[in-house]
């Protein structure tokens, strides 16, 4: 930590800065993430990174492999929380609340902010206990079937698994496992919905699927991805962020290069390295 | 001839342009011969381990044989029905022996399985720190612990205090035995338990101790039932923890529906190891079909807990 504290050390930091939202967090914005340093033990993964995530929309992290967009997404949730050695500097806030304050409890906050994996990641259980763990976890006191019915259906899925949802998770296609896993997420009625690479482990049309589903739950969820496909990026998202690793002092420190509009970035990008990366300029 | 000719200078023609993709290439080499070094050493190797296999098997199947022919002949349901006979006397069984076997593996089961469980899930969660290597270590030595030295601490600690040999004593002997087997084996299928399954629980707001109870434990369950079938058959085996502890006795455990687990207990392993040593034709042939018998409910009980470990793979 003694070399590397300032902030604009890089001249590619200072001058993403326009790029950025520099006033107040506007009263749409969800999350308004602000991560100054990012350790892992005595590891910087990430510096420099304000993503202000807004509501009903989605809001899209691209960049190239160990940027660090992954660990800045599961910093929403606390998800870092459970590797040991994180800390980070700056602050998370959820409707202006930091939730990294060590008043708050991080499996609360998981609750207002799920998560859906890069890996399809079904319960070895029935579909219907796969979409009613969160409502049991939350001693939920309605009535499941209707709330697992209308989570099913949110997620495009009921369709498909309406005559079997006594059959194990396991059993369906990768592309239907993720969607249940969406359907997990949302039966519990989050307020934001992180997705870690959601599309990576399956097919085109599967992929296709989950975004048109991106695009329907963002009328009721806000929604934050993390994708390494810049089609995906730009087919669905509202906002985009670009990450770039920073070679220069060292270590390998991702940071936030531009964030806007995904129509402007895509079609004007502002820095050149984003503008290489949409190229495929360099991978 | 002269056709054919002409058309091979034709093809000749054709192909003078691109290499003959096939030069150099001896197809003499692609032919299967013992005179190669390589593939001699390879097939002599493929016999040697199937002769060691075949060797390796012999032993087993000779206990396997001789169980049969010498026990076999003598099964039938009086066995299971009657008590051990005296000296002398023809007929008689071993069903004491049986339910006693059962209830002291079963009493032990009882003792080992929550806490061998909970442990597992204890080196599960906390798999670094100093008391988890400690007992993990432990285990691992426990697994070889000589099973006489833990009925002679049953004996001590049990028989001494208690006053008297009990199937109590003789089921806390075999805990003992199970309870490494059980935590090892726990902690295994538990830790095999995917990261992504955790992390999904986590990630919807579920505490640990839910993540525990509702995923990981579920899912590890297979994993777990393998390791208590194995532990059982372990201990429904053994004899030496037992004579020092439950003894034997010729009369039943269970009389008028009431179970004396405070008195001593018979076994089939003690039953078989006292009367192989009498000079009587009946009893030594008792011990046969009693070994037999235990071979039997062993494997059966190794096959149970096949059947949960396959449906663990099937996942």
């Amino acid at each position: 930590m003694a070399t590397g504290m300032a902030p604009n050390a890089n001249p590619n930091a200072g001058s993403a800065n326009p790029a950025m939202p520099s006033a107040q967090p506007s009263d749409d914005v969800v999350i308004d993430c602000n991560i100054k340093e990012l350790y892992y033990g005595t590891f910087k993964a990430v510096r420099d990174t304000r993503i202000p995530i807004k509501k009903n929309a989605i809001t899209a992290f691209i960049g190239p492999s160990g940027c660090g967009k992954s660990t800045v997404l599961r910093c929403l949730n606390r998800m870092n929380d459970l590797v040991r050695g994180f800390r980070f500097s700056g602050h998370v806030k959820y409707r202006g609340k930091d939730i990294y304050h060590p008043t708050i409890d991080p499996v609360a906050v998981r609750r207002y902010i799920g998560m859906v994996f890069q890996q399809p990641n079904p319960f070895a259980t029935s579909i219907f206990n796969n979409v009613a763990f969160g409502l049991r976890v939350n001693n939920y006191k309605g009535n499941k079937t209707e709330k697992v019915e209308q989570a099913l259906k949110r997620s495009a899925l009921w369709d498909e698994v309406k005559d079997k949802l006594q059959n194990s998770g396991l059993s369906l296609s990768g592309g239907q496992q993720q969607r249940l896993c969406i359907a997990r997420a949302i039966a519990t009625d989050p307020e934001v919905l992180l997705m870690d690479e959601p599309c990576s482990a399956l097919d085109p049309i599967a992929t296709r699927k989950i975004e048109e589903l991106m695009v329907e739950l963002k009328e009721r969820f806000t929604i934050a991805i993390v994708t390494h496909n810049l089609q995906q990026a730009q087919r669905v998202a509202d906002k985009t962020g670009f990450l770039y690793v920073d070679t220069t002092q060292g270590g390998r420190t991702g940071y936030l290069v531009e964030f806007g509009d995904s129509k402007e970035m895509f079609e004007n990008p502002k820095e050149k390295h984003t503008r290489e990366y949409i190229r495929g300029e360099f991978s | 001839m002269n056709s054919r000719a002409g058309e091979t200078k034709d093809v000749e023609t054709l192909q003078s342009v691109p290499p003959d993709p096939f030069a150099g290439v001896d197809f003499a080499e692609l032919e299967l011969s013992l005179y190669r070094p390589r593939t001699f050493m390879s097939l002599l190797l493929s016999w040697i381990v199937s002769g060691m296999t075949f060797f390796a098997l012999i032993p087993l199947f000779a206990v396997l044989w001789m169980l049969i022919w010498r026990g076999g002949k003598k099964l039938s349901l009086a066995l299971f029905t009657q008590l051990p006979p005296a000296p002398l006397e023809q007929g008689g069984g071993f069903g004491n022996a049986i339910v006693g076997t059962l209830i002291m593996v079963g009493i032990a089961t009882l003792i080992t399985v929550p806490l061998g469980v909970l442990t597992a899930v204890f080196l599960v969660q906390w798999k670094d720190s100093h008391l988890a290597q400690a007992v993990r270590f432990s285990a691992k030595v426990l697994t070889g612990f000589p099973s006489i030295l833990a009925g002679v601490f049953a004996y001590s600690v049990v028989v001494l205090t208690t006053g008297g040999y009990s199937a109590i004593a003789g089921a806390i002997a075999l805990s003992i035995l199970m309870l490494p087997t059980i935590i090892l084996t726990s902690e295994n299928a538990i830790d095999m338990v995917p990261a992504k399954m955790k992390e999904a629980s986590i990630g919807i707001g579920a505490t640990s101790t839910q993540t525990v109870w509702m995923v990981l434990l579920p899912t590890a369950m297979p994993g777990i039932l393998t390791g208590v079938m194995l532990a059982i058959a372990r201990a429904a085996g053994e004899t030496a923890p037992l004579l020092f502890t439950a003894l034997f006795s010729n009369y039943w455990l269970v009389t008028h529906g009431r179970a004396d687990v405070m008195q001593p207990t018979a076994s089939l392993a003690v039953l078989i190891y006292n009367f192989s040593g009498m000079p009587f034709a009946n009893q030594v042939e008792l011990a046969w079909a009693a070994a037999l018998v235990l071979v039997l409910m062993v494997l059966i009980t190794n096959l149970i807990g096949q059947s949960f470990s396959r449906r663990q793979v099937q996942q």
